[in-house]
């Protein structure tokens, strides 16, 4: 059962066209990798899929509980709550703000009390906002950052941040879950943290995940499929064994002459 | 309980210096003045401070509500007329705030200010030129209602409303767009919506401060709100600390006192005035207090180290 159906979709920068005629279809529960050379057009790809940008052309559908929602033209903040959250590839926290508070702002669409309530500390407000911190503890224990509620975004260091950046978009409660390079900058042994991460988040919450990455140990080994993407255009799609010795991606990633040389 | 022990304090000295005498004539004005700066910097530091919405506008709003409440106090001059004067005027400036906010705050950033500042000056150029107004020649002997009670309810009545505002979920929505407003959007964060839920609500307590002023001094001229009153209330929201409420109350008790004590040396007192704001710039460039805040809860931590220190000794 597919969970986004992503159809042709096009943008183009004044005479350069970021994703051209891009398709692709995520089943539901499957982990989907999503590689390509510096400029393919990943992250652009990303941007039209959170409604960042708005596709030229093109139509993205996503399923939920049967009922198909169309993505495209949507405003980022509809697309969120249609159930669709992202991590960003240079850090995007709301950095002088604690950790604690970062989570707890992608939680506010649980929140119900209206403007009234907020301006009088009514008792609606006081119920709810004891329930959105004990929902943002319980989440950040998740990734040992329980401990370091109280601390400024900004001081966490770097590794701690990209989890951080996890926490929070599994705080939109999404049912699909973008994550744009999550291990760059990180060393092995905080990679090697990071895959087992997204793996038990996966199960714990039900999750459907794209991910674009660079490092292809991460992604051989932890995808069940990949798209290669190149120019903007999707030039294969397959399993890690079929994506590793197809002859596209391997003269997308090392240049067209390769049996010339 | 401490918070309300405190205000009741603050309320109950005032008053009593008031009613012996101690507080008269010009120092009265200054106190009104305070009251009055404290409510426009708190509202404009939502905008500015905790939406990091940059408005330049904030004298237009004031004197809407300057301006709607001096007419309805003028025809029904009891002080229903005045209660009634005070919420119409915060009214009007918030649907003109509402409605000027939904197309300008697509801007950003310079644009905003110079969009903001466009608005105060064609509220301003309008006030000139009705005939309801007096146009130039300004509104003329509009009944005084407010007293040291009113201007006190008032004036915590908006600081409570806008702190508690901010600690809030919506206030949290509002902080996320100035901290980023790209990752706002994709948490879920209706951007365009919450700037222009700051805007109004900033824009109604304009309107108050408005009100209470066409209120104390009972007579106004479009001329009292133009560019420079904008910028004196962005001076002292800038001066106490961009996302710190305490920060502006400080900065607007702060250079109302420094401004009457200059009184004493009319020919360079600007001069004066302008190099203690530049001084306090070079010295504390994050604003008098930063982005923190003063709480009670300080004090009684200090308290409470004290006694544990001891405890130990």
């Amino acid at each position: 059962m597919s969970i986004l159906k992503v159809n042709k979709i096009t943008k183009s920068f004044g005479g350069l066209t970021a994703v051209s005629k891009a398709s692709l279809e995520l089943e539901k529960g499957e982990l989907l990798g999503l590689i390509g050379p510096n400029g393919a057009g990943k992250t652009t790809l990303f941007n039209l899929l959170t409604g960042i940008y708005v596709p030229d052309s093109g139509a993205i559908n996503l399923f939920r509980e049967g009922e198909e929602v169309a993505l495209h033209g949507l405003r980022p903040h509809n697309i969120c709550k249609a159930g669709l959250a992202r991590t960003f590839q240079n850090i995007r926290l709301f950095k002088d703000l604690t950790v604690l508070e970062n989570v707890r702002i992608a939680m506010n669409k649980n929140i119900k009390y209206g403007f009234i309530p907020s301006f009088f500390h009514l008792p609606s407000y006081r119920w709810e906002e004891k329930q959105s911190i004990d929902d943002s503890i319980e989440l950040l224990k998740i990734f040992n950052l329980d401990d370091k509620k109280d601390e400024l975004a900004k001081n966490l260091p770097y590794g701690e941040q990209r989890h951080l950046e996890i926490a929070r978009a599994l705080a939109t409660n999404p049912k699909l879950l973008l994550l744009d390079e999550p291990a760059a900058g990180m060393n092995p042994a905080e990679t090697e943290n990071l895959t087992k991460i997204i793996g038990e988040i996966r199960e714990e919450f039900d999750l459907t995940i794209l991910l674009i990455e660079h490092d292809m140990s991460l992604v051989m080994k932890i995808c069940e499929r990949i798209y290669v993407l190149d120019h903007g255009m999707v030039i294969a799609n397959g399993t890690p064994e079929e994506i590793r010795s197809n002859k596209r991606v391997i003269e997308a990633y090392l240049g067209e002459d390769i049996n010339d040389a | 309980m401490k918070k309300l022990i405190g205000l009741g304090l603050t309320y109950a000295i005032v008053q009593i210096l008031i009613m012996t005498n101690a507080i008269t004539g010009y120092l009265q004005a200054t106190l009104v003045t305070i009251c009055i700066n404290i409510i426009l910097a708190v509202s404009l530091n939502l905008i500015t401070g905790f939406t990091g919405q940059f408005s330049l506008g904030h004298a237009g709003f004031m004197s809407i509500g300057a301006y709607v409440c001096a007419l309805i106090t003028m025809r029904v001059p009891t002080v229903y007329g005045f209660i009634l004067g005070v919420l119409l005027g915060a009214l009007a400036a918030a649907l003109v705030g509402c409605l000027v906010g939904l197309p300008t705050l697509r801007l950003r950033g310079d644009y905003l200010a110079i969009a903001t500042l466009g608005m105060s000056e064609i509220i301003r150029i309008i006030f000139l030129n009705m005939e309801i107004t007096n146009g130039a020649a300004g509104l003329n002997g509009i009944p005084q209602f407010v007293n040291w009670t009113w201007l006190f309810t008032f004036t915590v009545g908006t600081v409570l409303v806008i702190s508690n505002f901010i600690k809030s979920a919506h206030g949290r929505a509002c902080i996320s767009i100035r901290e980023d407003e790209i990752a706002a959007e994709a948490m879920g964060i209706n951007t365009i919506k919450y700037k222009v839920v700051s805007f109004t609500i900033g824009a109604f307590c304009a309107g108050i401060a408005g009100a209470l002023y066409a209120s104390y001094f009972y007579f106004l001229k479009p001329d009292l709100f133009g560019f420079l009153k904008s910028v004196d209330v962005l001076v002292i929201v800038v001066l106490g600390g961009l996302g710190s409420i305490s920060g502006s109350i400080l900065a607007a008790i702060l250079l109302a006192l420094i401004s009457s004590y200059l009184q004493s040396f009319p020919e360079i007192r600007m001069i004066l005035y302008s190099l203690t704001l530049i001084a306090i710039m070079i010295f504390r460039p994050q604003g008098l207090m930063g982005s923190k805040e003063i709480s009670l809860s300080v004090f009684s931590k200090w308290a409470s180290g004290l006694k544990s220190k001891r405890g130990r000794v």
